[in-house]
């Protein structure tokens, strides 16, 4: 066991565990889009970002992967965090902007508008499914090409993979084009719908329906 | 075995590194061959390729021993009189010695041309004096020595001790204390551990491993076996890009004698230790220079990085205890073991100790690979080694460690090359490319380049390098397109600053450092560009136009005829005029007209 302090707190966490892990154990919660418990940590999508002090050193590390140590001190939401949290937010929805999952992080962190240029694609790039797909289903039918800006995940020379059971874990752990936000309406415009009403889905269809495919009703019933 | 070299046959060393090879050193070489087999010369005379001499703007490069004559720009039809006058009757030929152009003195020997005066050159010394492809050159030298010294009289805790005091630090730009490294990795459990040298350099306008690699590979392989015996590790591997392909050859050739001669293999020295060298071609990813790419590429999986929290010393290279080095830091360890750390802790600064090895290239008169002690200024750069910037236009700005590193203004010339310094002025040491632009360089459109060559070679495994870069550029290249707005630089600060944070590996950490660099130090040219609409150094096209000028114009009818654009009308013997609608800014008509009548017109409103 070692004992660390996360925003103030002294807490006790097993060695080998990382600061994501033990902040999620205490409650503290962390924004993160690559991350998921069953996975190997990829570190890629930077949410995760915290602020690390160790000895005279304060840097900022990925959460999911810096493995505690004995007397750090970690702060998860200072200033300088949160800025690039947004900034990171605000690329990310700049390039997939009718992600459901970007646009309710963006609310929750309360990123207020989008600079860039708009696009339109749907893939963030945080490898979940590549790593689902090698690791739980032990198949590695899908993998990364390209880098840069033509980085993409696709199944080898583009063709249909013999190893693929097509069995849907990919799309299943998909956190970007599974749930499509509708409530954009012009580019660069935040959604923010969800957060601000309650849902009206429980009316039409007696369950809350934003967890399988967005009905936007919430979104129409704003607008009248 | 020494014997079968010569010490009373002349020998002429041919400069045969990629930029002597650019110009012509090959030819050379043959007219020496051809010209010493007419006149029967085999016995007294011996023609060797050397690798890079240093001074590649004067090439090709010939130096005649044991007198050590010097000459530049050497061509096929010189070779006759150099054989007449210098081999055989020990005169020089005046006219292919360097002239210095400020005292219009000669210089007969190297070590006279101020481009070597001001240099310290330890590890570049031997490049020009052995042929690479040759062991026993090597030897000659005092090769091979300090592996031998090392493995029979120190023990591998000293060794590194040894380095340890000398001061050395990575030579691949982050500076890493070299001999704290080793330590950690000796120190780091595992029966397995492996040393890996990289030589992938992929910074535009770099070739000072490349050089070192091609001119004296078995300076990087003496090195890597004392290292390894030190850490305990049994397996190196050798890094390189496939794109420099003589350096493939060579290292190749090397490592085959080097095995022949028993450095490596089996029980090397009767020690009982073991050790071998595999090379790994990279395929040509900037970066796969990053050592956690660079490893993951030679376990063939995809060069990309990962989170550097568990260090490679620890589990680097198929989980195993890994030292990596930069094959420059390789080189100097033999001269450390021979020398003695106090020789190498004397060179230097405070906390940068030794040379630093740099390709000089832009806009000076003397581009070339240059050897300086640590803390040498920037100004003793450009103007005493460079010889000052071409022609007679103004310095602008220098920039440092490539695509990482920043650009430093005039007001900072003086500052001394070292790894804190330079990080401290937003720049950084870097793999090794001292870039030199003049005043015609618009500092816009530099940011812009950077920018676009980072795009292309971020691996885009994490999101504010891949997305974040992608927009810098989108902004900078707005910004030379005259569309710029003036929040658009507060947006490129606070985009620039966060990529810098939050990004994955130094790739990403470093890449906003041109831009903030820019932003800091010339702002007054993104002002220009975004408030104004101009771009003061006439370089970015859509903020230019193209004028004739009245006074200079003869009507010569030269610039019409060339323009692609038909663009240029006028009679002949009359003013001509440019239609700015039409004109695509391509600047042949500039260059070709013989009046210097056409200008750029950078204020276009």
């Amino acid at each position: 066991m070692v004992t660390l302090t996360i925003d103030g707190v002294k807490v006790q966490a097993d060695e080998g565990s990382s600061i994501l892990e033990v902040a999620r154990f205490y409650g503290i919660k962390i924004p993160t889009l690559c991350y998921n418990a069953e996975l190997t940590p990829y570190g890629a999508c930077r949410l995760c970002v915290v602020e690390v002090e160790d000895g005279e050193r304060t840097r900022l590390v990925a959460s999911c992967l810096y493995p505690v140590k004995e007397g750090i001190s970690v702060k998860t939401h200072t200033e300088r965090v949160i800025k690039g949290r947004k900034m990171i937010l605000e690329l990310l929805i700049a390039k997939c902007p009718n992600s459901k999952t970007l646009q309710d992080l963006a609310s929750e962190i309360g990123l207020e508008q989008v600079r860039f240029k708009m696009e339109n694609e749907d893939c963030i790039l945080c490898g979940l499914c590549v790593r689902m797909c090698a690791e739980q289903m032990g198949s590695g039918a899908i993998g990364f090409v390209g880098r840069g800006q033509k980085r993409e995940v696709v199944t080898p020379f583009r063709i249909a993979s013999e190893i693929c059971r097509n069995c849907g874990a990919c799309m299943y752990i998909c956190p970007a084009v599974n749930l499509q936000c509708r409530g954009v309406k012009s580019p660069g415009e935040l959604c923010n719908s969800c957060l601000i009403i309650t849902p009206q889905c429980l009316e039409k269809y007696g369950q809350v329906m934003c967890s399988l495919n967005s009905c936007g009703a919430c979104v129409e019933k704003e607008e009248k | 075995m020494l014997k079968q070299i010569d010490p009373n046959k002349q020998r002429v060393r041919i400069c045969l590194g990629t930029g002597c090879r650019a110009r012509g050193s090959i030819d050379v070489l043959k007219a020496f061959n051809c010209e010493i087999e007419k006149r029967n010369l085999q016995i007294q005379i011996e023609c060797i390729q050397t690798g890079c001499h240093g001074f590649c703007e004067r090439g090709p490069v010939v130096v005649i021993a044991p007198k050590e004559f010097f000459y530049q720009k050497v061509k096929p039809q010189d070779v006759a009189e150099i054989v007449s006058k210098t081999i055989l009757n020990g005169e020089a030929v005046s006219r292919l010695l360097y002239t210095d152009p400020v005292t219009g003195k000669k210089a007969v020997y190297e070590y006279e041309v101020p481009f070597y005066k001001k240099q310290t050159r330890p590890v570049l010394i031997n490049n020009g004096r052995i042929d690479p492809t040759n062991i026993l050159d090597y030897i000659v030298i005092g090769g091979y020595q300090a592996l031998a010294k090392a493995i029979t009289t120190i023990s591998c805790e000293e060794i590194i001790n040894i380095i340890e005091e000398s001061g050395l630090r990575g030579r691949g730009g982050a500076g890493f204390p070299t001999g704290r490294k080793w330590r950690l990795c000796r120190k780091a459990r595992g029966d397995v551990k492996f040393v890996i040298g990289n030589g992938d350099e992929g910074d535009p306008g770099a070739f000072s491993d490349r050089s070192l690699m091609e001119a004296n590979p078995h300076s990087i392989l003496e090195g890597m076996i004392i290292g390894a015996y030190a850490i305990g590790a049994n397996q190196g591997y050798l890094y390189l890009r496939a794109e420099y392909p003589l350096a493939l050859k060579q290292i190749q050739t090397a490592i085959d004698q080097a095995r022949e001669y028993g450095f490596l293999g089996k029980n090397i020295f009767n020690s009982g230790f073991d050790f071998d060298i595999k090379i790994i071609r990279g395929g040509g990813a900037f970066i796969c220079g990053e050592s956690s790419a660079l490893i993951a590429s030679i376990e063939g999986k995809m060069g990309e990085p990962r989170a550097k929290y568990i260090h490679t010393v620890e589990r680097g290279l198929q989980n195993k205890p890994t030292n990596l080095n930069n094959v420059k830091t390789w080189a100097n360890v033999p001269l450390i073991i021979n020398n003695g750390a106090d020789w190498y802790a004397k060179i230097g600064t405070a906390k940068s100790k030794g040379t630093g090895i740099f390709s000089l290239v832009g806009k000076v008169n003397n581009t070339g690979l240059i050897e300086i002690p640590m803390g040498t200024s920037l100004k003793q750069i450009v103007y005493d080694i460079g010889g000052g910037i071409i022609g007679s236009k103004r310095f602008k700005a220098v920039q440092t460690g490539g695509p990482s590193g920043g650009c430093l203004p005039e007001e900072l010339l003086d500052l001394p090359v070292d790894f804190e310094k330079l990080t401290e002025a937003g720049s950084m040491l870097g793999s090794g490319g001292i870039i030199v632009m003049d005043e015609n360089t618009c500092m816009v459109d530099v940011a812009r380049y950077f920018l676009d060559f980072l795009q292309n070679e971020s691996c885009g495994k994490c999101v504010p390098c891949r997305e974040g870069i992608k927009r810098m550029l989108e902004i900078v290249t707005n910004i030379t397109l005259g569309k710029g707005k003036e929040e658009d630089l507060e947006l490129l600060q606070e985009l620039a600053e966060t990529v810098k944070d939050f990004s994955l590996c130094g790739l990403g950490q470093t890449a906003p450092n041109t831009v903030l660099s820019t932003l800091r130090y010339f702002r007054d040219e993104y002002d220009a560009h975004v408030k104004d609409k101009k771009c003061p150094a006439g370089i970015c096209k859509n903020l230019i136009e193209y004028l004739i000028l009245d006074g200079k114009c003869t009507g010569c009818g030269v610039c019409l005829k060339l323009c692609p654009q038909k663009a240029i009308q006028g009679e002949p013997k009359k003013i001509h005029q440019i239609d700015s609608s039409k004109c695509t800014r391509c600047g042949i008509c500039r260059d070709a007209c013989p009046f210097e009548a056409i200008m750029i017109k950078s204020d276009v409103n």
